[in-house]
């Protein structure tokens, strides 16, 4: 399943034109901080994180803003986005672009979240979660295990594999970085059983570094996320509702780790990542640095072509990425790969009726119940939907990838959860408002007297 | 380049589907079915044939002429409903109540309800009890594996018991190596315990069904019969004969497994199997009838919407109360 992982990571040329959206993360958009006919330069910044849970970002290219307009995303909607005209590829003089590997590390805790930031740092394993959010651990909880996300469970892409085989020494200083803003003694490298060349790598370089454990994995899609991954590592399940530091655990992906240690030892921000271009119809699958804001048509071109049996074209992996409608969108943090579809595979099985065989039960990680989940978003029971925890599932697909009657159940299990999750937030908006108008009551109430 | 199929993910699938676990049940029933051929003859296989060909037929004229909608035929639950209630019948019982049964299996238990996946009991063991409480004579005329007619070991076993025998004067009674190989009369499907063993390990090894249920139904039938013998070795027979005997396996099996019809996680099919050898063990050793398995899984059959209600799979992350 696995085309890719012999192929070493090259270096994509850069394109005539970047397109950079400002969304590239969870949380608010970033303000634009150029205007159209300025010229940038690699690393510069260009707009300018929205609010805490946001992100910063910097021209991956030098040259000239053509334009700051909408442009369709690869989800579908229209966002607003930076293009950039390409002249010459001139870096910002701050960035060190030697590959000398820089061991020490200066820079205090405080220093490195504030670096983080400053180089919009964001979750790379496809989650774009600004990293030094989860840094910034909150008063009164204590972060005991620092955990590295380098399961990649996701069938086909191997874009972590490579990098933990060609920069081990990189990403465990970034570990070491983490493990300094943090504060831990203690940090784990999840690496699942199937990558035995990426275990061994880490292991043996991990022996010159105190407090970090490579932890082999058993094999079995969703071991990357995030949820099982800790419980994999430490053996703490975090529960319903809550986050990784309500049982002490932080999580980072190996890649997010490679930026980290970019930005804090080499003052790069985050202009390119590793894209993992494969599938069965591709004739040269790829590992592929590449500059945020590139075509996706552009990684095909470089990995042997559009072939003619391609019916389907997916940003990240086969179970939980999104197919593109466009191939002129950009590659952006959050583009882990790009996966090629034949026309065979890219049609749906015709849906027969479920014969409750149970399968879908035993396979979900979270321990829902797909079945019951679908039928009651299908019948519009959202308050029962809520009672079966349809917040709880973190749509890995395995429902819908092993039901023999080829149910769409995780299609409805997401509308379900869009329905009930926006009853939740009407719910805190309305209880907010309460206490906000009983509070102003009472304020109001001795100015009476 | 043509244009570019957009769809949510997961963009892949499986290889497994209905037809594929509906096959594998009719597969890992070819050990049963070779040894009820080699022990009563074509016969076996005329009342085998007559049920699956009805099955299939009565499913494809309800679904054309009567619900208009269209045939589901191919996906092999017919054909596997037609060969259960086919080992659920004594091989010398006449065609026609073989059609009769069929009708029943499937146009009342299964397609009134809506077809496949909405039955609330195992088509095959509706049309079963449904003979047996019709035909009571035919039903219960059992070949023996020389040609002569004759009852089946529980039958013998409870007509002794009956007669004020206790169970070591009940001589005629087969011993569990007879009942293990098969030479022992019966229902086709229910003569050689060693053959339904062989096919649950195919079921379970193609991933068919879980060994929740079959275990559970199983041991439990073990345990009770197990605690009445110990009380009385002279009134109860000991527990190796119970869970060799008659449909005990077959129903554990291949019926109690049926999908549509046992619970959905695996404390639920525990509970599930854990009531069909009790109401087993009562229906035996103090019921009217000498085998219980039919009754015990239509009940507990209907007992499934409730313990599908209560027992849910445990969570992820959740918190021990």
């Amino acid at each position: 399943m696995k085309l890719s992982a012999g192929s070493s990571i090259r270096e994509l040329p850069v394109p005539a034109e970047v397109k950079v959206p400002v969304g590239q993360h969870i949380g608010a958009p970033a303000v634009p901080v150029v205007k159209v006919g300025d010229a940038v330069k690699v690393g510069q910044l260009i707009a300018e994180a929205g609010g805490f849970v946001s992100a910063n970002i910097h021209s991956p290219v030098s040259g000239k803003v053509k334009k700051i307009e909408d442009f369709v995303d690869a989800n579908g909607y229209r966002k607003p986005c930076i293009t950039i005209t390409v002249e010459g590829d001139e870096w910002d003089e701050s960035i060190d672009r030697t590959t000398a590997i820089r061991r020490e590390i200066t820079l205090e805790p405080a220093e490195i979240i504030n670096r983080v930031k400053q180089m919009g740092i964001v979750g790379m394993g496809g989650a774009t979660f600004p990293a030094h959010v989860k840094l910034s651990v909150p008063p009164g909880k204590k972060c005991e295990a620092l955990i590295i996300n380098g399961v990649e469970c996701e069938p086909y892409l191997t874009s972590d594999h490579r990098l933990m085989l060609e920069h081990g020494d990189e990403i465990l200083i970034g570990v070491k970085i983490l493990m300094k803003a943090l504060g831990v003694s203690k940090a784990y490298i999840g690496i699942e059983n199937n990558k035995k060349d990426a275990i061994e790598n880490l292991t043996r370089l991990a022996s010159g570094f105190e407090g970090i454990t490579v932890q082999p994995l058993k094999m079995r899609y969703p071991q990357g996320g995030e949820k099982q991954l800790i419980d994999a590592c430490i053996g703490r399940q975090v529960p319903s509702g809550k986050l990784p530091i309500d049982v002490g655990a932080v999580v980072q992906n190996v890649g997010t780790v490679f930026a980290i240690y970019e930005a804090v030892q080499k003052n790069k921000p985050l202009i390119e990542r590793i894209v993992c271009v494969t599938g069965k119809p591709l004739r040269e699958p790829s590992n592929l640095l590449v500059r945020i804001g590139t075509p996706v048509k552009n990684l095909i071109e470089a990995a042997g072509g559009m072939p003619d049996d391609c019916g389907k074209v997916i940003g990240g992996g086969p179970m939980m990425g999104r197919p593109y409608s466009n191939l002129d969108v950009p590659v952006v943090k959050g583009t882990s790969g790009v996966t090629l579809m034949n026309k065979a595979d890219s049609k749906r099985p015709e849906p027969s009726a479920c014969i409750r065989c149970a399968k879908c039960v035993s396979v979900c990680p979270m321990g829902l119940e797909p079945f019951l989940m679908s039928k009651l978003a299908m019948l519009g029971r959202y308050d029962d939907l809520r009672d079966a925890n349809v917040m709880d599932c973190i749509e890995c697909g395995c429902c819908s990838f092993t039901c023999p009657s080829n149910r769409p159940l995780l299609d409805f299990v997401r509308l379900g959860k869009g329905k009930v999750g926006a009853q939740l937030r009407a719910e805190a908006a309305a209880k907010k408002a309460a206490a906000e108008a009983a509070k102003k009551a009472a304020d109001e109430k001795p100015e009476a007297k | 380049m043509d244009k570019l199929t957009i769809a949510p993910s997961p963009h892949v699938h499986t290889s497994d589907s209905v037809r594929r676990n509906m096959y594998g049940v009719a597969i890992a029933l070819i050990p049963a079915l070779a040894t009820s051929l080699w022990f009563f003859g074509l016969q076996a296989l005329a009342v085998l044939l007559t049920s699956v060909i009805s099955c299939v037929v009565v499913e494809f004229l309800v679904q054309k002429f009567i619900l208009k909608v269209p045939t589901t035929i191919s996906d092999g639950s017919a054909v596997v409903t037609g060969l259960i209630l086919a080992f659920n019948l004594p091989s010398t019982l006449p065609l026609w109540i073989v059609v009769v049964g069929a009708i029943f299996s499937i146009g009342v238990c299964k397609m009134t309800f809506g077809g496949l996946g909405q039955n609330i009991v195992n088509p095959a063991i509706g049309g079963r009890v449904f003979l047996l409480m019709s035909f009571p004579a035919q039903m219960t005329s059992w070949p023996a594996v020389d040609g002569t007619t004759t009852a089946t070991p529980l039958g013998l076993l409870k007509e002794g018991l009956k007669s004020g025998k206790s169970v070591s004067e009940i001589v005629d009674i087969p011993s569990s190596s007879d009942l293990l190989l098969g030479s022992v009369s019966g229902s086709l499907g229910e003569v050689s315990a060693l053959a339904l063993i062989l096919g649950f390990v195919i079921l379970l090894a193609a991933k068919i069904i879980s060994w929740h249920i079959p275990v559970a139904v199983i041991g439990s039938m073990f345990a009770f019969q197990g605690i009445l013998y110990l009380c009385d070795s002279e009134a109860f027979i000991d527990p190796l004969f119970t869970v060799l005997s008659g449909g005990a396996l077959l129903g554990a099996i291949f019926m109690a497994t049926d999908y549509v019809t046992s619970p959905m996680t695996h404390n639920g099919m525990i509970i599930y199997g854990c009531g069909i050898g009790l109401l087993t063990v009562i229906i035996r050793n103090f019921g009217a009838y000498p085998e219980g398995m039919s009754f015990a899984i239509l009940i507990m059959n209907i007992v499934t919407p409730l313990i599908n209600r209560y027992c849910k799979p445990k969570r992820f992350g959740e918190i021990a109360k």
